[in-house]
């Protein structure tokens, strides 16, 4: 079975990764939990569904009050932080 | 629809079981006024960075002080430390309070007397006195604290060429049982060096001495030091009258008085683990009254304190600048502000709030200045809340030494404003520009042209 959904060119995330309502986050892999903020917990949820980079920029500008050069700024940035906690997979 | 507003997305590891090393702070709310006046229009009119002084911090601080030591001893006597914060405008506070001034170079000693203060008011220690320098302190009937006896010889020989009397005190260095011990200035008191001087000082009738001086360290964080140093202090002024039937007139306890800033390598908040005004002055009083000193006979207690007096008023506001993230995935966020301006944050970890309303996430982070050197680090690891380009903070008790020890490198200075009583904002010393380190160079006929 696959575990993983294909994020961008070559990262996929694990899809076992449980969200909560609160911004509660496990990671089955590693067994780490995290808590993560309003913004975070939407980029997540977009990964698990698949979403492409161009839809993760389009559905943050259209749901939150943010430019798109922010937008591609913060999730650089927070891209490497959940590879770091191995939440996105380089494959 | 209308958007929900935006915060860059955060994700924390939550670690169960162990214990943070950088202690949790609950500190994250934010201040945006000092002293009721808004930080937003402090940085608007004056910059950022730029410092802050609070005119009621340091009157309440200073009156406390004084409140602990003169509600358990007759006489007291405080001298502002100028080497801690010598703007004018912080000194004349002080000395509008009562304060007499504590000099340790020329420089510091006419910044005194131009701003009023009486010689004889004006404490002279420190190694470095030159013979016009003694000459300046004689004639001012100034108190010169003798720190080594080349000083001692070079004295004697300018009062014999101008024929004057001079009021003088030695500094006594000794074992307090707080180490390092500070031996490097003045007489030590265990190997004999503090009483041969004494008696070389009564062998010179040109000579009065009037007091003694220590200083044992600077951030003492026991006050039981103090009652050492004090009973050994105690013990000189009563040998010399047993011996020549002088009365000292003073014991100078010098500084060192811990301020609540928490020291790099702590566990715990300054605040909590510092003795406070009133430990120490009962440990420095209660010496002198049970030594045995006759009660019309009680030497004045002079105290020297600086950062604990003067830490606590300052604060530095700045901006953020950038945000990034290293290699090793750590947020890095680098602030308008450095180790130019915050000498300090090379042995505090200065408490560090936000300056604007924010979100409830926080997040672990290295605090950078600006300044293009490796050096250039605030705080190795602070967690505070999710800060943005542009975003402002508050750096508290900074009021001693920075304003003093900072560096005119790669930046500039900024202005240092003090708020006062009646809450209006003054300028006291204004931002440096290119023409104010222009002023100083000179550009040799031939190197004028580059082209
Ligand atoms: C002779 C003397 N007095 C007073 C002070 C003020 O010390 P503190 O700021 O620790 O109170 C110093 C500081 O080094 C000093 O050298």
């Amino acid at each position: 079975m696959r575990t993983e959904v294909r994020t961008t060119a070559n990262m996929n995330i694990n899809k076992n990764i449980a969200i909560s309502e609160t911004g509660f986050v496990f990671n089955p892999l590693t067994g780490d939990s995290f808590n993560t903020n309003r913004v975070g917990q939407e980029i997540l949820r977009q990964l698990q569904k698949g979403a492409s980079i161009d839809d993760l920029y389009k559905h943050l500008t259209d749901t939150f009050s943010v430019d798109k050069a922010t937008a591609e700024k913060d999730l650089a940035d927070f891209f490497m932080v959940l590879k770091s906690y191995q939440i996105l997979i380089e494959v | 629809m209308a958007k929900i507003s935006y915060e860059r997305p955060v994700i924390t590891k939550l670690n169960t079981g162990t214990m943070n090393k950088f202690g949790t702070r609950t500190e994250f709310a934010p201040v945006t006024h000092i002293d009721g006046v808004s930080v937003k229009k402090l940085i608007a009119d004056y910059g950022s960075p730029c410092f802050v002084i609070s005119e009621r911090t340091i009157r309440n601080t200073y009156r406390n002080a004084v409140r602990a030591f003169k509600t358990r001893y007759p006489k007291v006597q405080f001298a502002w430390s100028y080497k801690t914060n010598y703007l004018n405008a912080v000194c004349n506070v002080f000395h509008q309070e009562g304060s007499w001034a504590e000099v340790v170079s020329i420089f510091e000693y006419e910044k005194a007397l131009r701003n009023g203060v009486a010689g004889e008011k004006i404490i002279f220690n420190g190694p470095d006195k030159s013979e016009e320098d003694l000459i300046k302190a004689v004639e001012n009937n100034s108190l010169i604290h003798i720190d080594h006896s080349d000083e001692l010889y070079m004295l004697v020989e300018v009062l014999g060429k101008i024929k004057k009397k001079a009021r003088v005190a030695i500094r006594v260095n000794m074992d307090t049982g707080v180490y390092p011990m500070w031996d490097r200035f003045g007489f030590n008191y265990e190997n004999g060096t503090a009483w041969a001087t004494i008696n070389k000082i009564f062998a010179h009738p040109e000579l009065e001495l009037v007091g003694l001086h220590c200083h044992i360290g600077t951030y003492m964080l026991t006050a039981h030091a103090y009652s050492v140093a004090t009973s050994k202090l105690c013990d000189l002024a009563i040998n010399v009258k047993y011996r020549y039937g002088k009365n000292i007139e003073y014991l100078d306890l010098g500084g060192g008085f811990a301020s609540a800033n928490t020291l790099k390598g702590s566990y715990l908040q300054g605040g909590d683990i510092i003795p406070t005004m009133d430990d120490y002055a009962e440990a420095i009083t209660s010496t002198i009254l049970n030594y045995g000193f006759k009660m019309d006979e009680l030497p004045t207690l002079f105290l020297e304190t600086g950062r604990a007096l003067i830490d606590d008023a300052g604060y530095l506001l700045g901006s953020v600048i950038a945000i990034k993230r290293l290699s090793d995935g750590r947020r890095a966020t680098i602030m308008d502000f450095g180790v130019n301006l915050l000498f300090t944050s090379f042995w505090y970890n200065h408490r560090i709030s936000p300056a604007q309303e924010i979100s409830s996430q926080t997040e672990d982070m290295v605090l950078y200045g600006p300044l293009c050197m490796n050096i250039d680090v605030v705080r190795e690891s602070i967690n505070l809340p999710l800060l943005n380009k542009g975003d402002q903070v508050v750096v508290h008790r900074v009021g001693a030494y920075n304003m003093t020890q900072w560096m005119q490198f790669i930046q500039m200075r900024p202005r240092i404003v003090m708020i006062g009583m009646d809450g209006t904002p003054h300028v006291i010393r204004e931002k440096e520009s290119l023409d104010t380190m222009l002023r100083y160079e000179r550009l040799p006929e031939h190197l004028e042209k580059i082209g």
